[in-house]
């Protein structure tokens, strides 16, 4: 099987690229900023909600119930889009996935297609698979443009170039779209606009993700801001919507709670300015030709994991990102993959699926397990509880380690306690090592540990010796 | 070989996941905003409000201009010395257009959206989008509290759009900032 590309080909370890990210003080700079704003506005949002609470509820057993007779709303699902003459195709994984979305753009005639901002077609990398088979796809949401024209990789779920700044916007405007441009935020967008006007007005295919897909209607659910989500998905005559099988909720009234988490979570607003939803084709009004393309890529893996599917329920709102300590001193790109962040932590080694993999092994390890994430997520996915059973795996698949001997040796050495009193009496040599109470690097395998840590320096004499000694 | 269809729905079979308790909607289904807070939150987008109880009177704000109605807007709308343009439009000419007057189907109170679901008086999905002015009538009775009770007055198979202000971005160091690709300027009028 073809390696999954939600993570980037080559990327390093989580803590190696840690380590990198954390000496760009520019970055760091960029992200303490925005992270913060948003963070005060998010809490302003939903503090003005009494039942807050009790949607976030509601957002978690909706979710659960899709993911216990997926099978069955899926099935649902195609039979309403079909009927409403959509055409339904499934992918195993991205390989396949992005077959499907190149062949129905030859089909078409398009070397150029417009795309919405979506998660779902960044995990499956169908903009790199698209070029490789001479279509260009244009990325219009803002963020995505910056991405793309700055030969950049995202780093946040909802905008993927919080690790830019304006000024750093406004050099990659004018290298690449060859406009002045001052680096006030309204000029910017103006720029962008001005850009993408003509593409919208001449593009064959547009294609989208999707944040909903209703069952019983049929019904895709777009949310956006800028307005050129409504653009791909009302000016082409042919849309291809390619979304994960578990972005389903049952009814049309469970919309009602997740238009409600989502953009109080994510932009932190009342309600974003822009949610489309279209079912199949309306004759007269938008796309003729509808397909949407259901992904599986690594989620029915992830769904026989009692523990880890949890993840699944995931809107995608990135709240988690925005309050997490790790997120905002690392940035997005060290977690090497389209899914950063705690919910990236837990969802990219899953839909990997390979303990084995190094890098995707470490992402679990990325937290501080503050559990800031738990308290905002929408959906009440209990992160740091996914993350210690995700370590958990990650330590098993390791096998035989320094550490996990080290482990057996010290679980030995606890079991008895003229075995533990010898041990703690050779550990207070090592006092010799330490310099102002503190030792910075022991000996081999001792160094492993030191690598990453101060040791305080053991005392002359243990508790119990003393005690033996003035109380026995 | 099996279709990916079958061998995906096969996995989620084998995934074996328990059935689950009925969801619990223990969150308010009504609100009790009306008029006044409507007009509140659609302001806080930076959209600009008027309640007025003559249409055509509040619509001399047009004089002069190219503006796109559907054709089935109530007549009285269509007041003098505006140059209307109706359907058939092309992609361009809506472009070129000054704006569109369309009504609605729904409107919010607690979150200050407005729905068209392409029913009478709002035209297809396009007539809103590429004019860079939006002017929308709002019928007071047409204001649902909350977003459920919105919901449940729409129909999910026509084609809908919610809108919110006017079009914005937070792309930029995370703030928000009107006018992208949608109209940048939306004035709304509630008609008591």
């Amino acid at each position: 099987m073809a390696r999954n590309p939600v993570t980037w080909l080559g990327s390093p370890t989580f803590p190696k690229a840690a380590h990198e990210a954390l000496a760009d003080t520019q970055l760091r700079q960029n992200l303490r900023k925005a992270t913060g704003t948003i963070r005060g506005r998010r809490a302003a949002a939903v503090g003005e909600m009494t039942d807050w609470e009790q949607l976030r509820v509601a957002g978690e057993q909706i979710k659960d119930d899709v993911l216990s007779r997926l099978d069955t709303l899926l099935l649902q699902l195609e039979e309403s889009v079909t009927a409403r003459g959509g055409v339904v195709h499934w992918a195993r994984d991205a390989e396949e996935a992005n077959k499907i979305v190149l062949d129905l753009c030859r089909a078409e005639n398009a070397r150029e297609v417009v795309k919405v901002k979506s998660m779902a077609t960044a995990e499956i990398g169908l903009n790199e698979a698209l070029e490789a088979g001479g279509v260009h796809a244009i990325e219009t949401d803002l963020a995505e443009l910056i991405v793309q024209l700055g030969d950049d990789r995202p780093s946040h779920i909802l905008v993927p170039a919080i690790h830019r700044n304006r000024s750093e916007i406004r050099e990659i405007f004018q290298r690449r779209m060859g406009v002045e441009v001052s680096d006030e935020p309204a000029d910017l967008a103006e720029a962008a606009r001005v850009y993408l006007r003509e593409k919208f007005l001449t593009a064959k295919v547009a294609i989208s993700g999707a944040n909903f897909a209703v069952a019983d209607s049929g019904s895709i659910v777009v949310l956006e801001s800028e307005g050129n989500g409504r653009m791909c998905l009302t000016l082409p005559e042919t849309l291809i919507t390619v979304m994960g099988i578990e972005k389903l909720v049952p009814t049309w009234q469970d919309l009602e709670v997740f238009l409600q988490l989502l953009p109080r979570s994510s932009t932190a607003e009342r309600m974003n300015p822009y949610t489309s939803v279209w079912t199949g084709v309306t004759p007269g009004d938008g796309p003729q030709r509808f397909h949407l393309v259901l992904i599986d890529n690594g989620r029915t893996a992830t769904l026989e994991d009692s523990v880890g599917r949890q993840a699944l329920r995931c809107i995608r709102c990135s709240a988690c990102l925005n309050v997490c300590p790790v997120y905002e001193r690392t940035g997005g790109q060290s977690y090497g993959s389209v899914y950063p962040g705690p919910i990236g932590a837990i969802l990219t080694p899953q839909l990997v699926g390979d303990m084995h993999d190094p890098q995707a092994a470490s992402l679990p390890f990325a937290s501080s397990l503050c559990g800031a994430c738990f308290e905002v997520c929408p959906v009440r996915i209990d992160i740091p509880s996914v993350l210690t059973h995700l370590r958990a795996e990650a330590v098993e698949a390791k096998g035989r380690t320094a550490e996990s001997v080290a482990m057996a040796a010290a679980a030995w050495v606890f079991r008895e306690a003229s075995r533990y009193e010898k041990a703690q009496k050779a550990g207070s040599l090592a006092r010799f090592l330490a310099r102002d109470g503190r030792i910075t690097s022991l000996p081999w395998p001792g160094s492993k540990w030191t690598a990453s840590r101060d040791v305080p320096a053991p005392p002359s004499e243990s508790f119990r010796a003393w005690w033996r000694k003035n109380r026995g | 070989m099996a279709s990916a269809k079958e061998e995906i729905l096969a996995r989620i079979r084998n995934a074996k996941v328990p059935p689950v308790a009925p969801t619990v909607r223990g969150y308010d289904r009504e609100g009790t905003g009306g008029v006044e807070l409507f007009a509140e939150r659609v302001a806080d987008y930076r959209a600009i409000v008027h309640v007025v109880t003559d249409v055509p009177e509040a619509l001399e704000r047009l004089k002069g201009k190219r503006i796109v109605a559907p054709h089935d807007v109530p007549a009285e709308w269509l007041v003098d010395g505006v140059t209307w343009l109706h359907e058939p439009l092309t992609i361009e000419e809506l472009d070129q257009s000054d704006g569109v007057l369309t009504g609605c189907a729904v409107a919010i109170a607690d979150t200050g959206t407005i729905v068209l679901d392409g029913s009478e008086g709002q035209g297809r999905r396009a007539l809103t989008l590429l004019p860079d002015y939006h002017l929308c009538v709002v019928r007071v009775d047409q204001i649902a509290a909350s977003v459920p009770e919105a919901l449940q007055r729409l129909e999910p198979t026509r084609p809908l759009t919610f809108i919110s202000g006017p079009s914005a971005t937070s792309d930029i160091e995370l703030n928000r900032v009107e006018g992208v690709h949608g109209p940048r300027t939306l004035e709304v009028l509630i008609v008591g």
